[in-house]
């Protein structure tokens, strides 16, 4: 008994360790940047570098959820090109954007259902289910829009998606992002439906047995995942001023490289948002300063992997040695 | 994989022998079903296009599936011990230009090969490593070397390209030539699959991958050094996507830093619409391979019936929803029959 609390508390504390650690990280690397990279700090680059991490924070959001309960959505980045495309392909019908927008966010809605019942009332991994709708929303995408770029939405909506607010760097779009992401720490970290999360991510079947109401859970946590993809999706095509199917292609692998260097683990159960934000923030911020310093796009790639693979190595080492030391202690 | 719980096939809760022969039966029959959706398919493709089975078009299906097969043949070993290689698209693409530059300054098509294997290995290596001895989610490790490698492919192939004008003519025409209809490579890609099949079937440590993707605490506790097999599987694995890549060559002639771009979402699919489960310990390679036939013939056949290509994508996705939503229903529908059927004789 006393041996297995100890291990629980140096768990928790190499856990917590390593958020802020992440969140150290971030800090130190905006510090370093706003010192010594040529034009890191003018207002442009800093909305760019806000505008360009803004849709893999956004989907972060509700990823995080799934994966502290214990699964993965890879359909998210599908869910953001098909609601691109139906934007795209309603906007050349006639259709006013008030109108379409609603639909979008429906349709999104409802992808992230589909993948929710297939999850939870056939019981299938959410892994193997969500590669099977990545390709088939992509997929009725591409049958939706063909190969065109649909660019003429209405320029209010542009401005909004793409402007800032007077001659700060924070863009427009960044105060709704607050407002969500204020909204998923307190559901996560505040509610009963976030520790039940927590729960079901440690040991789905203690879950069950306390008499939380595991599938439904998934079945909302799976919707809004959707939701938000379509939100992001619709944010998307404005920022860029660009519906295509294939927009944000390979999203979801940024937003899990993001959430894990964040230090939400994969096994479930455990991490924080405020990890997750930091490591999807701490990506964006290497990226742009990176791409500030003529570093080339595939010397980044090699970077965010070693990143994501130190990411899980790094806890793991830590807390193999912080359990050395403490068995140490006690002899 | 570690994303959910594991589900304990159904067959591993029923002593009775009849029931294992009925669970043995249903998994046959679910190789069976894919041949059988494979040539139905084909049967009616033929119908609406009398060209579709000339003795080009059948190599050309043929040539097709064979890289997608080798691959998932690698895969579907990986997956059988409940863990995942998203890193084989990527080692696809750097062996099949490490081959084609060897191969550029006049080597020995042999060697190429050879060079193409080890590479995959020394990838494989590291995949299993990491994995094994780090003990860390081998989703988000090879996550990691998917884009680790792929970044060094794009440093060291930049905008170089390898075209079929830069290989000898013996190399490509090995690529294409074949015994009539029977490409030399679908040759290989056979030889390979039997030779891997019969090894998880007969030998000790191919059942043992069995064992432990089925429950590794209980396959340590049984004396499997589970490390040491999860660590051969990955290094398997790799030196199939090393073929892969060489075979690639010798097939398209055109290798750039974006080639087996993608690829590993297309080589999960296969082996999961093949029956290998995802949370380990069922599937074959032969499923596997059908899989790959079945996923690739698609391509070949919507646009053979006059179907746009947009069509693709789509369809193969919901295939493979469909495809392991069925067979979560069988496998359902299974354990009930077994469970009346054991109350009636118990």
């Amino acid at each position: 008994m006393a041996d297995f609390s100890l291990a629980r508390a140096i768990r928790g504390s190499s856990l917590k360790r390593w958020d802020s650690a992440v969140g150290v990280l971030l800090v130190v690397v905006l510090l370093l940047s706003f010192g010594f990279v040529d034009g890191f700090g003018n207002g442009l680059n800093l909305s760019f570098l806000i505008g360009n991490t803004l849709p893999i924070a956004l989907v972060a959001l509700p990823m995080t959820l799934l994966v502290v309960s214990g699964e993965i959505d890879l359909s998210v980045a599908s869910t953001v090109g098909l609601s691109g495309a139906v934007m795209g392909a309603l906007w050349n019908q006639g259709l006013t954007i008030e109108v379409i927008i609603p639909i979008c966010l429906v349709l999104g809605a409802g992808c992230g259902l589909v993948n929710g019942l297939l999850v939870t009332r056939l019981g299938l991994p959410s892994l193997a289910v969500t590669i099977g709708t990545m390709a088939a929303y992509r997929g009725i995408a591409q049958i939706v829009l063909g190969s065109d770029a649909v660019t003429d939405f209405p320029t209010q909506y542009l401005d909004f998606a793409a402007g800032r607010i007077g001659d700060t760097f924070v863009p427009y779009a960044f105060f709704p992002f607050v407002v969500l992401l204020a909204i998923a720490v307190v559901a996560l970290h505040a509610t009963p439906f976030g520790r039940s999360l927590f729960a079901i991510g440690a040991s789905e079947e203690a879950a069950r047995f306390a008499g939380i109401r595991v599938k439904r859970h998934k079945l909302i946590l799976f919707t809004v995942t959707g939701l938000t993809a379509s939100l992001t999706g619709i944010f998307w095509a404005l920022h860029y001023a660009s519906a295509r199917y294939d927009n944000a292609t390979g999203l979801e692998l940024s937003v899990i490289a993001a959430v894990l260097l964040g230090g939400i683990d994969f096994d479930g159960g455990k991490g924080t948002l405020g990890g997750a934000i930091a490591g999807v923030f701490l990506l964006g911020a290497l990226q742009n300063v990176m791409s500030l310093q003529d570093v080339s796009a595939q010397s980044q790639i090699v970077v965010t992997g070693v990143l994501l693979v130190l990411s899980v190595l790094g806890p793991r080492v830590a807390r193999q040695v912080s359990l050395a030391r403490a068995s140490q202690r006690l002899t | 994989m570690t994303v959910t719980a594991p589900n304990p096939a159904p067959a591993a809760e029923v002593p009775k022998s009849s029931g294992t022969r009925l669970v043995d039966r249903v998994f046959r029959m679910r190789e069976l079903a894919i041949l059988v959706v494979f040539l139905v398919m084909i049967a009616v493709t033929q119908a609406g296009n009398s060209e579709f089975l000339s003795e080009q078009g059948i190599k050309d299906l043929l040539l097709n599936a064979t890289i997608l097969v080798l691959v998932a043949t690698g895969q579907s070993l990986v997956v059988i011990t409940r863990n995942v290689d998203l890193s084989v698209g990527s080692t696809l693409g750097i062996s099949a230009f490490a081959a084609g530059l060897y191969l550029q300054d006049g080597g020995n098509p042999v060697v190429a090969i050879a060079l193409a294997v080890l590479l995959g290995i020394g990838f494989g290596l590291l995949n299993g490593l990491l994995v094994s001895f780090g003990q860390v989610p081998a989703l988000v490790v090879t996550l990691g070397t998917l884009y680790i490698i792929r970044g060094i492919d794009s440093i060291w192939v930049g905008s170089r390209q390898i075209t079929a004008a830069d290989l000898p003519d013996g190399f490509v025409d090995f690529g294409s030539g074949g015994v009539s209809a029977v490409p030399y490579l679908a040759l290989i890609a056979l030889a390979v699959l039997v030779a891997t099949a019969y090894c998880l079937r007969q030998f000790g440590s191919g059942r043992e991958l069995y064992a432990l993707g089925s429950n590794p605490e209980a396959a340590r506790l049984a004396g499997i050094p589970v490390r040491k097999r999860i660590l051969i599987a990955y290094t398997f694995c790799g030196a199939l996507a090393g073929l892969a890549g060489a075979l690639y060559l010798a097939r398209f002639g055109n290798v750039d830093s974006s080639t087996g771009n993608g690829y590993e979402l297309t080589v999960v699919s296969a082996v999961v619409v093949g029956g290998v489960v995802f949370t380990g310990g069922s599937g074959s390679v032969y499923g596997a391979a059908l899989g790959a036939l079945l996923l690739t013939s698609i391509n070949s056949v919507l646009p053979a019936l006059g179907v746009s290509s947009v069509w693709v994508m789509a369809i193969n996705g919901i295939l493979l929803v469909l495809a392991i939503a069925v067979d979560r229903i069988v496998a359902l529908r299974v354990a009930s029959a077994l469970k009346k059927r054991n109350a009636r004789h118990g």
